[in-house]
Parts: structure tokens; C-alpha cells; sequence
């Protein structure tokens, strides 16, 4: 037994976008590698999607969005975050972003920004390499 | 063509221009908030409007959006499920306004709330409701709009979420064969009476003959489930009309000219498998909504088949090959085993309570994306002969004054409507959703008084509650 706590996932859909394939086959991915992982289901707002990061107690968030609202719901997760103290919590996402999108989102605190075509080991591999249990 | 995108003028003026390119069939796409009933101003909204399609939160827009349009020489296609007998009783109230009567209109709503249950999820109502509000359209239908399609019965979203052929099948029939059952015992009418109207739609995927044989196990499962289990008496009853479009899922943003082959090749697969229609994806759709040049090139598609191969001489041409009736017969023979998992449960609103065709189908994606990851699936320009190229989606240039601008537009119908009036049609629709009147002619006295489509809705949630997807702990 790993001494070390292990890493604990919050996959979520925030908005009224219900393409849930994607964020579901890698909540999947991350269960196999061995991840703790929570998913939301549809239809969250930021402000659920944030509470429910606090409650189970992630060190990670995994945001997927594929109807173009994603400029307003995904930095609205970050900003509550920090308005929660909980700006260690680490945030990426996964959709149809657009290319000038990307510099913004990362400015305002996204981590790292998966694209359609993205593999699993890919962001198994990131996540792995990135996130670390905020607390033992 | 499918169409649908910020303000109602801007689709209108879309409209127009399909019209004058000799285009007799127009199809609409809203947004997510429209989809899922809410109002532009909404919370829940925020962000979201005028993006993936055109906004209406009341008459005032579908007044816009089919300004001038010659309601009895067209056809409306509107693709739309929680909400659907609120935007039909609009486009009712829209044709009566402009003087053509309801028996001369035909069109098409979506209205197929179990597949939004199962795989699309847009969500509003609990499913019995949602059910009810089905049944509600095809007897108004049947009775007083006798040319429009009441529902479009959708194996397309369930295949797009990952399914494999065979649950595409099994699950779409399923469906069917729950809202004729509903039909007949809510609403006592005889199924020959509204059968011959209800509609199919699929998907056509990559794998050739096993799409020509799932079409082809569809027609026959369907005339037997309609004969033999529901006793029609009408050939027409026993027909599936089908639409098909081609895989949308199965495009990938590498090469994307590789699109244009796929979407061929998915396209003949369901002309020889006897679809009644088709609709072919443009080859950037990956990524963003398509460009005029990749619009045309997907409408060329359909005409080098339909004009230029000569396979549309011959019905059922495949017929009689030893591998696609074996492979028909294997289709149609699992098909059965799920639908009879189905029945066993108690139908399919029970089978979707108990997470089945919902883990049946995040099973089969799951498989599908490791197979890729691994490369036992190839697909070409991604796990095998890729250049490596990263692409990026374009920006889709959505004003954000639109947002602004549609929530002024519904406070201005707010100030002006009667709101005595608004207050009293909404006050009767509750009382008779609390019965088991048919609700239609109620929507539409409400929508002519110009009550917003949340008003209509949040009516409904405060009846029959609403449905939430829960949180799972994988």
C-alpha cells in the first residue's frame, strides 16, 4: 500500500451542453489508471461544479464543454474557486475550443487544454506528471 | 439544409436565401437554452445564446423567424425535444397569423424525449411527462395537422453517444415501440389511425455492410412489431420512413478532406440500405459549423450518388447476397435479444430508470476509444499514416451584443403583452396538466399571448418536477 493519498478527480459538465461521450469515456480512463474520480453529470452550473469540488475534496477538475459557452462557464469555475481559497485545486479542459480562445483561458488559470483528436494516455500521462494530493 | 444560428432575423435572412436557391425544406437548429427551456435571461443561460442555433423565447421571434415565409409551400424540419409542443404550437399560431390553415402545413418536430434520456440529454420533464407530452402531440397531430410528422423516432443520438450498430437498432425500436404503446393506451386511438406519420431517423457509420444490414433488419423488425405485436391492419402502418445522416462521430479534424470519402462511402450505405432521405456532413463539422464550400461539397455528395452511379435504379439492390442477408438475419436476431431484455424490464421507461441502455452505451464508447488509443480501430490521419499536425477549431464570432439584444427584445413583449391574459392561459394549462386533457390547445392560446417559452415550462416543472442527472462516484 502507497503510503501516499491518492489523487482524487472531479469530471464535470458545466452548462446546458449534453455531449457527455467524451467526459465520460475519460472519467472511465481515469478510474483504470487508478484515479478516484467523481463525475457531475449534465447541467451544472459553475457554482455546483465548485461546490461539489469542495465537498469530495479533488485535487483535480476536469471540465469538458463543446457548445461554444466556455469562455463564460470555464473561467467563472476558476474565479470561484479562488473566491473559495481553493485556487490549488487544478483545473484543465477538454472540447471544441478555438485556437485564440486558448491564450485567455490559460491567462485566467487553466492548466492545460485538450482538444478533439486528444489521446487517453495523453491525459492520463499530463495528469500523472502535473497533479499532486494537495493534502496527504 | 440545417440551419440556425444567432438572432431569429439572421436565420430568416438564411432562410430566404435557400428558398431563392430552389430549397423547399428548411430545418432549424436552436440553442441550448431554447432546447432545454429556458429563457434567454435565464441564469442558466448565461453564455449560451444564439450559439449551436437560433433563440426564441416567444412568439415575437418565430414571428421574425418566419417572416414572409410561404408556410403551405414549404416544409419546416425543427429539431427539438423538451419543448417541442411549445415551438409547434408557435409555428401554428405563426401560420394561422399569416392566414394558412393547419391542414396544409407539414413538417417535422424532433419530439423524442427516451433517446434524450438515453444518449442526447437535453433534459426538462421526468420521463412519464415527458412521455404524456409526446402522446399529446400525435393525437393533436393526428386529428387536426394531419401532414406533419409528429416525431422523428431517433437511432442517430444514440449512436452518436457511442453505441454500437445492433443498440442503435435494438434501442431506437425499443423507443418506437414505447410511444405506440402509449398512443394507444392514453389516448385510445387505433393504431392505424397515426402509425402511417411516425418517423425514423438513423445514423450510417463507417462499417459498410453491417449499416446496409441494420437498415435493412430496421424495415423488417419494425413491419413485425407492427403487425404482429400491435396488430396494424394498414400496410402503411407497417412501412418505416427513414431518414439517415451520416456519422458525425466518425469525422476527425486530421486531413479533414478524408471527411469527404467517409461521409461517401456512409451516405451509399444508407441509399442501398432504402433511406427515405439523407443528410450528408460537411467535412470541417468536426470543428466548427460548416463552410459554404464544405456545405456544397456534402450537397455534391448526395447528387453524384442520387445522379451519377445509378444506384438508386434498383430497390433493396444488396438483396440476396449470402453475407448481407446472414449479416441482416445476425443484425435483426440481437436486435431481438435486447428488445426482449427490454420488455422483460417492463419496457424501455423502466430499462432507462435501471442506467441500462445508459451503461450499455458508455460500455460500447469506451471500447470503441480504447480500441482506437490501441490501434485495433484505425482510422486514418489519426493512429495510422498521421502527419502529426495539431488542429485547431476556428473561432465561432457569435456577437455578444446578441445576448443583450434578445433579452431586450423579450422585456419589450413582456411590456407590451397583456399580462392579465399571459397570467390567465398560464393558470389554464396548469389546471388541465394536472388532468389528462391533451395539453396542445392550451400551449397555443398561451404562446399567442406571447407567455414566454420558460413561463410555459417553469408551468410544467412546478407540475411534474424535474429530471437531474445525479452525480456518480466511478
Amino acid at each position: 500500500m502507497s503510503s501516499e493519498r491518492k489523487i482524487r478527480i472531479l469530471v464535470a459538465k458545466p452548462g446546458l451542453d449534453g455531449h457527455d461521450r467524451g467526459v465520460k469515456i475519460v472519467a472511465r480512463a481515469y478510474r483504470d489508471a487508478g484515479f478516484e474520480v467523481i463525475y457531475t453529470g449534465l447541467h451544472q452550473t459553475p457554482e455546483q461544479i465548485v461546490n461539489a469540488a469542495l465537498q469530495e475534496d479533488v485535487d483535480l477538475i476536469g471540465l469538458s464543454c463543446l457548445s461554444g459557452a466556455h469562455a463564460y462557464l470555464f473561467p467563472r469555475v476558476v474565479e470561484l474557486l479562488k473566491e473559495n481559497k481553493a485556487e490549488d485545486i487544478i483545473v484543465i479542459v477538454g472540447g471544441i475550443i478555438p485556437k485564440e480562445d486558448i491564450p485567455k483561458l490559460k491567462k485566467m488559470g487553466i492548466k492545460e487544454i485538450f482538444l478533439p483528436g486528444s489521446s487517453l494516455s495523453e491525459i492520463i500521462n499530463w495528469t500523472r506528471a502535473n497533479v499532486k494530493p494537495r493534502h496527504a | 439544409m440545417f440551419s440556425g444560428m444567432g438572432s431569429a432575423e439572421d436565420t430568416n435572412k438564411r432562410w430566404h436565401l435557400l428558398l431563392k436557391e430552389g430549397e423547399t425544406g428548411l430545418s432549424t437548429a436552436f440553442d441550448f437554452p431554447t432546447l432545454m427551456g429556458y429563457d434567454t435571461d435565464s441564469p442558466r443561460a448565461r453564455g449560451e445564446c444564439g450559439r449551436c442555433g437560433v433563440a426564441i423565447d416567444t412568439l415575437r421571434d418565430f414571428e421574425i423567424l418566419t417572416d414572409r415565409i410561404p408556410f403551405d409551400k414549404i416544409t419546416t424540419s425543427m429539431t427539438i425535444n423538451p419543448p417541442a409542443s411549445i415551438l409547434w404550437a408557435m409555428y401554428l399560431a405563426a401560420a394561422e397569423k399569416a392566414g394558412i390553415s393547419w391542414d396544409k402545413i407539414g413538417g417535422t418536430i424532433q419530439n423524442d424525449m427516451l433517446k434524450e434520456f438515453i444518449a442526447q440529454k437535453t433534459l426538462m420533464l421526468p420521463l412519464e411527462s415527458s412521455i404524456r407530452l409526446i402522446s399529446d402531440t400525435i393525437e393533436f397531430g393526428t386529428k387536426y395537422v394531419p401532414k406533419w410528422n409528429t416525431i422523428s423516432i431517433s437511432g442517430y443520438h444514440i449512436r452518436e453517444a457511442g453505441s454500437t450498430a445492433i443498440q442503435e437498432l435494438a434501442f431506437t425500436l425499443a423507443d418506437g415501440i414505447e410511444y405506440v404503446q402509449d398512443v394507444i393506451e392514453r389516448k385510445k386511438l387505433d393504431v392505424d389511425s397515426f402509425a402511417p406519420r411516425l418517423s425514423f431517423f438513423f445514423n450510417s457509420h463507417l462499417d459498410f455492410f453491417e449499416e446496409v444490414a441494420k437498415f435493412r433488419a430496421a424495415r423488417r423488425m419494425w413491419a413485425k412489431i407492427m403487425r404482429d405485436r400491435f396488430k396494424a391492419k394498414d400496410p402503411r402502418s407497417w412501412w418505416m420512413r427513414f431518414h439517415t445522416q451520416t456519422a458525425g462521430c466518425s469525422l476527425v479534424a486530421q486531413q479533414p478532406y478524408n471527411n469527404v470519402i467517409r461521409t461517401a462511402i456512409e451516405a451509399l450505405a444508407a441509399v442501398l440500405g432504402g433511406t427515405q432521405s439523407l443528410h450528408t456532413n460537411s467535412l470541417d463539422e468536426t470543428l466548427a459549423l460548416p463552410s459554404e464550400f464544405a456545405a456544397t461539397t456534402a450537397l455534391r455528395t448526395q447528387q453524384i450518388i442520387a445522379d451519377e452511379i445509378g444506384v438508386t435504379n434498383t430497390i433493396d439492390p444488396l438483396a440476396g447476397s449470402y453475407f448481407v442477408e446472414s449479416l441482416t438475419n445476425q443484425m435483426e436476431e440481437k436486435a431481438w435479444e435486447y428488445i426482449n431484455k427490454i420488455d422483460d424490464m417492463g419496457g424501455m421507461p423502466a430499462a432507462i430508470e435501471q442506467g441500462f441502455p445508459q451503461m450499455e452505451i458508455a460500455n460500447a464508447a469506451y471500447h470503441y476509444q480504447q480500441q482506437i488509443d490501441k490501434g485495433e480501430k484505425v482510422v486514418i490521419g489519426v493512429n495510422k499514416y498521421s502527419t502529426g499536425e495539431q488542429v485547431y477549431p476556428p473561432l465561432l464570432q457569435i456577437p455578444e451584443e446578441l445576448e443583450e439584444e434578445q433579452i431586450a427584445r423579450t422585456n419589450e413583449v413582456k411590456r407590451i403583452r397583456d399580462n392579465r391574459q399571459v397570467i390567465q392561459t398560464l393558470s389554464d394549462l396548469r389546471t388541465a396538466s394536472k388532468t389528462n386533457k391533451n395539453l396542445m390547445p392550451y400551449v397555443i392560446e398561451a404562446v399567442k399571448e406571447y407567455a414566454t417559452e420558460q413561463e410555459i415550462c417553469d408551468t410544467w416543472r412546478d407540475v411534474f418536477g424535474e429530471y437531474r442527472e445525479s452525480a456518480i462516484h466511478l
